[in-house]
């Protein structure tokens, strides 16, 4: 199903990753087993796979946030070693400042930055105002629900303008409706911006319609199952009627469902 | 106002009896003197200034003390949890002497130190340094890592994530930390005045203890307790403030 999809260099380059957890107590937990994928230069990567096969795991490896053990991540044609503000994260469960307010939260990373003090104040606004926290800036992240403190998350590293963004399901705590507001806000930024954008969800109807390319993994421990191409000739609201979406769609379902029935059957 | 008011009952108690059994007889006038007595000493050293001389020069030594033990606990504390070098020098050490009895440095402070404010300042810092180092330590150490995490991917340095994140983060172990050390800077500041010194409170309730003015000597040792209280609550609320962002 894979195709050339454009002939951009890679901008993310994971070859032949494991990662073993070994927690202080317990047995060691092998999450990823020889993972090999490559992201292209702007391209937006969904990546699907049951709960547990590893994908928060992937993208702290790419974050530079966990050592790699075993294999070679590449950004931008350099070895990972650490983290960097050329590689945002939005984190599965927000991790905001608690001791900040939502505007502190959004500034932080424009203040690393070394833009002046109003400068950062009006951008922050800017993604304030973007993900809809208008009315909330000096409210503290205990003071808001869990959709809002993935809004300021979501924020906070869209403000700094990453040029690879790694998203950790980043809508699983919104409505449906703020929901589909933040995909059209991301695929627009996604555009205009040309970003590389590796997207973790459980939706695979989500997965499909924004990224160009689904990459499925299996169960615990984690690979790369299969690559499925998702770029359509139609585009907009009648997207989802169309015959290849709907398709395509119902093919990573069925991918999606072995897995977690393998996954269940593993943990049984 | 009034729930503060009614809180503070059992103590008004406390006082009635006392003045009471005192007066009654039931208490024996050489075991404590009528708290109408004391209150009287209490006014009449105010007024002669002892009190607020020997109050100002305890409450120096305290504040120089604890706040030497709080800046110095807390560096030592984070940089324990997150620099390893600096964990495998202090570790040992901190271990070795935190259960040790703090009063039992009085005589070797004096000793090198002298009757004057550097002994009393010294064994204050030491005393109440290893209660903030500890949990100080233990704060940091708990900090989340995708918070550290965050920091880093926002841009920022490894020493910029100690100071920005862990240390706010770690804050809330670190007030508490500083509460005790605050109770126990009381405690070692009274007794190294009481065993040796030429001003302070604890010196003036040694002094009139031997010279057999009981009724002034309650009215300092009241003193010191209600200035530890007023100091408690003080912090308590400082604290409270510092920390509103937890709901
Ligand atoms: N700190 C850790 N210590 C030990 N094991 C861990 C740790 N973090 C994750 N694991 C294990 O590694 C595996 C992969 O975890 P990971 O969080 O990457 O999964 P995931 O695909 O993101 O799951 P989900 O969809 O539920 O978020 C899991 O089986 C988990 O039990
Ligand atoms: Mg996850």
């Amino acid at each position: 199903m894979t195709s050339d999809g454009g002939s951009g260099a890679a901008a993310i380059r994971v070859e032949g990753v494991s990662h073993r957890y070994l927690p202080a107590r317990g047995k060691p937990v092998l999450a990823l087993d020889h993972v090999s994928l490559e992201v292209r230069e702007r391209e937006f990567l969904a990546l699907l796979g049951p709960s547990g096969c590893g994908k928060s795991t992937l993208l702290y490896l790419i974050g530079g946030f966990l050592p790699i053990g075993e294999g070679l991540i590449e950004v931008g044609g350099k070895r990972v070693s650490e983290p960097g503000p050329d590689r945002g994260i939005v984190f599965q469960h927000f991790a905001l400042f608690p001791w900040k307010t939502v505007r502190e939260n959004v500034t932080y990373g424009l203040a690393k930055q070394g833009l002046p003090r109003d400068e950062q104040t009006r951008r922050a606004q800017e993604f304030i105002d973007l993900v809809k926290l208008s009315g909330f800036e000096d409210a503290y992240p205990a003071q808001l629900s869990g959709g809002m403190k993935q809004r300021a998350a979501l924020a906070r590293t869209l403000a700094i303008d990453p040029a690879i963004l790694l998203m950790d399901e980043p809508f699983g705590a919104l409505d449906a409706q703020t929901r589909i507001l933040m995909q059209e806000e991301l695929l627009s930024i996604w555009q205009r911006r040309r970003k590389t954008v590796v997207f973790v969800t459980h939706d695979v109807q989500e997965a499909v319609y924004l990224a160009e390319r689904v990459a499925v993994m299996s169960a615990r421990p984690g690979r790369i199952k299969e690559i499925v191409d998702t770029r359509f000739s139609v585009s907009g609201p009648a997207l989802f009627k169309s015959p290849e979406f709907v398709e395509r769609v119902d093919h990573v379902w069925n991918l999606v469902r072995g897995e977690a029935i393998a996954a269940q059957g593993g943990a049984a | 106002m009034t729930a503060t008011l009614w809180r503070y009952t059992p103590l008004l108690l406390i006082f009635v009896i006392w003045e009471a059994g005192t007066q009654t007889g039931i208490i024996s006038k050489w075991a404590l003197p009528t708290f109408s007595a004391v209150v009287a000493a209490w006014l009449s050293l105010m007024q002669g200034g002892e009190l607020l001389y020997h109050a100002a020069a305890s409450l120096m030594r305290g504040f120089a003390g604890l706040g030497l033990a709080i800046i110095v606990g807390t560096t030592l504390g984070v940089l324990m949890a997150w620099v390893k070098p600096v964990r495998l020098i202090f570790n040992p050490i901190v271990q070795l002497f935190y259960p040790m009895p703090k009063s039992a440095l009085i005589p070797i402070m004096i000793l090198w130190l002298g009757l004057g404010h550097a002994s009393k300042i010294v064994l204050i810092f030491l005393g109440c340094m290893l209660p903030v180092t500890i949990s100080a330590f233990n704060g940091a150490r708990g900090v989340e890592p995708v918070l550290i995490w965050s920091a880093r991917s926002l841009g920022a340095t490894r020493g910029q994530v100690l100071r920005e994140i862990i240390l706010p983060a770690a804050m809330p172990e670190i007030l508490a930390g500083i509460r005790t050390a605050l109770a126990l800077s009381f405690v070692l500041l009274v007794s190294s005045e009481l065993v040796i010194a030429r001003e302070g409170l604890g010196y003036l309730i040694g002094w009139l203890g031997d010279g057999g003015v009981y009724a002034s000597m309650f009215a300092v040792v009241l003193t010191v307790a209600g200035l530890g209280f007023v100091a408690d609550r003080l912090y308590l609320m400082l604290m409270k403030r510092s920390l509103a962002w937890r709901e």
